[in-house]
């Protein structure tokens, strides 16, 4: 849990109106919230409610066709292209924002023809272009703070799931990024692999770093969030404290989600 | 079978095994550059350069090697404009007519093997690059093309040893090598069944060697297939990572 940081910083993500379509399907249709600077925000909902969707637009793995997303204070500029849709309107600064956020994906999506040490260096010296040594000493903590310092030199293909997520949350940390963003997690991993990916989730967000949390584990989300989001069919329905959205009870489609 | 002939054959042979080998690394080397810009260019739908290539491989790979060589070598000649520009003091050669023979066709297959490679690149690895901050060539030369390449590799080793066999055609264009000495001798001695057992045991011995390299670039470029992992369980091997 985090306090509150003062109300005089601009929010570390700002979004608003932001709506996306896949053809005739609309996903997102006008989401609007900030997460502040230390603030860690679980985002629920069942499969299809956007969430995913919600969280690849703030890096622009997704376009939204309309709306805004700032990320620390820079908001990506995004421009109409011909035959529809939008497009950054300068992609090198859409690539130093991307730079500034850190992602986990679901199915973690190391790069096979690296190591572990080569995953998590690889953006710190090609990307921000850092000294080989500093990253490497960097990495090695990293590594040792998920706990996985001893597969340094292994190939993902050899790591487990729950090993793979842990080497991926040290690569997206390497970046020192501003904002921490998590894609289900755990949801590709065996279920006796959850809990170690879930307590490093934990330990980062217990040192304040800004955080969020699309995932399916309710009581985790309770647990850990300064903030829950609930989605249902593109739209945010209930928002606030944990104890405030899962003690609201006026919701049934909430009621049911947390159900299973 | 007359082992002291077949020896006197096979060592004169030898001396066609640079013409051979040069034929075959440089049209390999010269075709493999071609192929990458052809499967980019395929990949990214590069228009109108996509259909160009589209069409090129279609001709190239629809033809046989001998006949793309012949119209080279006999067919340009007849062109004016092609005997007064510069490129006629290489294409009144036969060496470079083979070498581009060569070159264009290793370039066609080269370029589906690589567009193979290139989709097959899982996008999960791609995203979690663009998530990075990586984008153009970066992305490219650090992520997509290494992965590729891992994953053309067999496949390209093929067209390798093809291709070490395909410069036997040069000699019907005149040059000197294995081949080309090995009808040589036949003219002279009319003696074919010990020339060409002979040429055929250099074009093995050399395939050999060819399939050794790829074997250890292979093993090279895959560490992580090398040997069993010490540490990594049941669970690593299930779980393995299908984007």
């Amino acid at each position: 849990m985090n306090q509150m940081t003062p109300p005089a910083q601009p929010p570390a993500v700002s979004v608003r109106g932001l709506r996306k379509r896949y053809g005739a399907l609309e996903v997102l249709k006008g989401i609007d919230f900030d997460a502040h600077r230390g603030e860690v925000v679980s985002i629920l909902g069942s499969s299809g409610s956007g969430k995913s969707t919600l969280l690849r637009c703030i890096n622009m793995l997704e376009i939204p066709e309309d709306g805004t997303v700032t990320v620390d204070g820079t908001e990506i500029e995004l421009v109409a292209q011909r035959g529809g849709g939008r497009r950054p309107a300068d992609t090198r600064a859409m690539d130093r924002m991307r730079a500034r956020i850190g992602m986990v994906f679901q199915d973690f999506n190391l790069w096979s023809h690296k190591t572990v040490l080569g995953n998590v260096i690889e953006a710190p010296t090609h990307v921000q272009k850092r000294p080989r040594a500093e990253c490497i000493a960097e990495a090695r903590t990293l590594l040792d703070k998920v706990g996985i310092a001893d597969k340094a030199d292994q190939y993902p293909s050899r790591l487990s799931g729950g090993q793979q997520q842990r080497a991926a949350i040290a690569r997206a940390l390497a970046m020192k990024p501003a904002v921490m963003l998590f894609d289900e997690p755990t949801s590709a991993l065996d279920p006796e692999l959850v809990g170690e990916v879930l307590r490093v989730i934990r330990a980062l967000a217990e040192e304040g770093r800004t955080m969020l949390i699309v995932t399916h584990e309710v009581g985790f989300a309770r647990d850990i969030s300064d903030t829950v989001i609930f989605m249902n069919e593109g739209v945010i329905e209930e928002s606030g404290p944990p104890e405030e959205v899962f003690a609201a009870g006026n919701n049934t489609r909430l009621a049911r989600f947390i159900e299973g | 079978m007359d082992f002291e002939f077949l020896s006197q054959t096979f060592l004169k042979l030898l001396h066609g095994i640079p013409v051979t080998l040069e034929l075959a690394t440089l049209s390999l080397m010269l075709g493999a550059c071609l192929a990458l810009a052809f499967a980019v260019i395929r990949v990214r739908r590069i228009r109108p350069l996509n259909w160009l290539v589209i069409g090129y491989v279609y001709v190239f790979r629809g033809t046989p090697l001998l006949v793309q060589l012949f119209i080279i070598y006999y067919g340009l000649a007849q062109f004016p404009e092609i005997r007064s520009s510069f490129a006629w003091t290489y294409l009144r050669e036969p060496y470079w007519c083979a070498l581009l023979a060569l070159t264009l066709n290793t370039a066609a297959y080269g370029s589906e093997i690589l567009r193979g490679a290139l989709l097959s690149v899982p996008r999960g690895q791609i995203m979690a690059a663009r998530a990075c901050g990586m984008s153009g060539l970066l992305l490219f030369r650090r992520i997509s093309f290494p992965i590729a390449l891992r994953q053309a590799l067999p496949a390209y080793g093929n067209e390798f040893i093809l291709m070490i066999k395909a410069t036997s055609l040069a000699s019907l264009v005149t040059l000197a090598d294995v081949t080309g000495i090995a009808a040589r001798i036949i003219a002279e001695t009319y003696r074919p069944v010990e020339v060409f057992v002979a040429a055929g045991t250099i074009y093995l011995a050399l395939s050999y060697g060819l399939i050794l390299l790829v074997r250890l670039a292979e093993i090279r470029l895959n560490p992580d297939q090398r040997e069993p992992a010490p540490g990594a369980g049941v669970s690593a091997a299930r779980k393995e990572v299908n984007p």
